[in-house]
């Protein structure tokens, strides 16, 4: 059928359209790695750059996934998501500094090299049970959703909402930059951590090691997916759309509205615990600038541009807004922060809900 | 459940609220019994809104007893009110616009309310009829799938007694629910109303005395933040300083 013969976009063909585009994504980007191996000479063949950016986009797809089901459905406008994400990424970091072990430059047998640089004598108490990857892992989520618990239950227990919530999200993830920054904090100051070297026994900058995290991505991503779909189509779904849209009417139905929000935030900053530690080996590099407020707008902005309460849009805004900056701060660096402004203003002034409201004309939430 | 006299369900006891010097409530003293159908009617500023309000638990008293049953509500928050099995009303209609009716309806259902029990709701088929039978009282029932945003204001109003009624409350506190509705559609939510009372108690401020009329009951003015009169329609409507009051200003 050409274009031209296309019948208008009826609701059932564009979910149609929608489902076959997703699918075809998924397979495309569980074809990357694959593809990458294929010799170097081949059409189909994929450099080792795209694979290594694929799997970084994924992660942050995971972090929009995150925001999306808080903002999207719940109406919590976080602006400090990108701290959670950095926290797992720090604890993710806590565990490949571990395992480099002998091979840093000081070669102390226990203490990474910023600590010996700074004099340590052993290793500080919150570092222990980080060379273990199991603990590392449950605590890059586990103090992501601490801290929400803490922050979320202060606020939403003071019934402090809208732009009041956002502010203090934001003031969070500042304070912990600042902290971060501070090199007596024991988390390698300005510096942070880099120069990792392995990960589960395999060496990193290598084609399998990518591959293998670039597929443990995927995975967090569909996981993380199927679960958020499960939430929306519960009757928890509904609630967390009803709390957006009519805060005070839920509690007139005899809902606890800040335990709700209380889940709903404390897994969203999980999710995107986990995401910064799959980052983090992907990147080779963590640093208390992966704290600045800058990055969780920017998180806020991929949710918006892709749609808003859609989980697909959300990955779609990831994906999109990444593949754009890419490439224009490659042809015109300057430029960014200008088109990411203007970006923003397009959407909310001309596409409400985003890159998937073109696919599906009525679909709410 | 016995109606009748000398079976309170709600009993507020001088009751003041004070914002920044000014008496919402002054001294205010009401008692509705189990089963009893009442309207509350007073000119603007009375203080009916403010009296729902501190009955519902959304805002505190100053000075005062208010008590459900046994329980003393001005401990307790809006979702505990709510689940002790007091609804409310809201004078404007107030409901979920990006969920269609019947969600709106499963919504208010009385169920355990928690985030994992509402993760692991399954609407059973006994919920499903109960839903629909609900929709069949208050006459939306062809209107079930459609968003609560695009429904007419009167089937808004009526779905949002169709959620209180869905709470499976005690007491149904309504607040001006023919406030915008044509005449027809005033005299259906009388009977609606009419019918509710009797299973559970019902307290309707309106300024509409026609529907007051129409109601048939107990009618309670409020002036100032006080009671000024009680007694049947034609008893206040006779009531020398209730005349003052809607007419002599």
């Amino acid at each position: 059928m050409t274009p031209a013969e296309t019948p208008a976009p009826e609701r059932g063909t564009a979910r149609l359209a929608l489902r076959l585009l997703l699918m075809a994504a998924i397979l495309i980007l569980a074809m990357l790695p694959v593809l990458n191996q294929l010799p170097v000479d081949s059409a189909l063949h994929v450099s080792d750059f795209i694979v290594s950016i694929g799997g970084k986009w994924i992660t942050y797809a995971v972090l929009a996934l995150a925001i999306d089901l808080a903002w999207g459905y719940a109406g919590i406008l976080s602006l400090g998501h990108g701290a959670f994400f950095a926290l797992g990424g720090y604890a993710m970091g806590m565990h490949l500094m571990r395992l480099i072990g002998t091979r840093g430059v000081y070669g102390h047998p226990v203490l990474p090299d910023f600590m010996v640089f700074l004099g340590y004598k052993e290793l500080p108490w919150y570092w222990l049970g980080f060379e273990y990857f199991p603990y590392a892992m449950l605590m890059a989520m586990v103090v992501p959703g601490l801290l929400a618990l803490i922050i979320g239950f202060l606020a939403f227990r003071s019934r402090i909402t809208g732009v009041y919530l956002s502010i203090i999200t934001q003031a969070m993830t500042y304070a912990l930059m600042l902290a971060f920054f501070r090199n007596d904090m024991g988390f390698g100051g300005n510096n942070g951590f880099t120069d990792f070297k392995e990960l589960l026994g395999m060496p990193l900058q290598t084609a399998n090691a990518r591959a293998v995290l670039y597929y443990a991505s995927l995975a967090l991503l569909l996981v993380s997916l199927l679960l958020c779909w499960r939430i929306a189509a519960s009757k928890l779904g509904r609630v967390l759309v009803a709390i957006r849209d009519a805060e005070s009417r839920v509690r007139f139905l005899g809902y606890d509205v800040t335990q709700h929000k209380l889940f709903v935030f404390v897994l969203s900053a999980m999710i995107a615990g986990l995401a910064g530690a799959l980052y983090v080996p992907q990147v080779g590099i963590i640093n208390p600038g992966e704290f600045s407020p800058g990055n969780s707008i920017e998180a806020v902005i991929w949710v918006a541009v892709g749609g808003r309460g859609s989980l697909i849009g959300a990955i779609l805004g990831a994906f999109s807004v990444n593949a754009l900056k890419t490439w224009l701060t490659t042809v015109a660096p300057d430029l960014w922060l200008f088109a990411l402004g203007g970006l923003f203003v397009a959407v909310t002034l001309f596409l409400p809900r985003g890159l998937i409201g073109l696919f599906s004309r009525e679909k709410r939430a | 459940m016995s109606g009748g006299a000398g079976n309170p369900i709600l009993y507020l006891d001088g009751v003041s609220v004070v914002f920044d010097g000014f008496k919402a409530l002054n001294d205010l003293s009401l008692i509705v019994e189990a089963g009893e159908l009442r309207a509350i009617i007073g000119p603007n500023g009375a203080g009916k809104t403010t009296m729902m309000d501190v009955i519902t638990g959304k805002t505190r008293p100053t000075a005062g007893t208010v008590r459900f049953r046994e329980h003393d509500l001005t401990r307790l928050d809006e979702a505990a009110i709510a689940t002790l099995g007091i609804g409310r009303k809201f004078q404007k209609p107030t409901m979920f616009d990006a969920l269609t009716a019947f969600e709106n309806l499963e919504l208010a259902c009385k169920a355990p309310r928690g985030p994992l029990a509402c993760l692991r709701w399954v609407l059973s088929p006994a919920t499903r009829r109960r839903i629909e039978g609900v929709a069949e009282e208050i006459g939306l029932t062809s209107r079930l799938g459609d968003r609560a945003g695009v429904l007419s204001h009167g089937q808004r109003q009526w779905l949002e007694i169709g959620m209180l009624l869905m709470q499976d409350p005690e007491l149904l506190l309504v607040d001006e629910p023919v406030a915008g509705m044509t005449d027809q559609e005033t005299e259906h939510t009388a009977d609606l109303l009419r019918r509710i009372a009797g299973e559970r108690s019902v307290v309707v401020v309106e300024h509409d005395l026609e529907f007051v009329r129409a109601l048939g009951c107990k009618v309670t003015v409020l002036c100032e933040g006080a009671m000024l009169s009680e007694g049947s329609i034609d008893h206040v409507q006779n009531d020398p300083r209730v005349i003052e009051v809607y007419l002599g200003r």
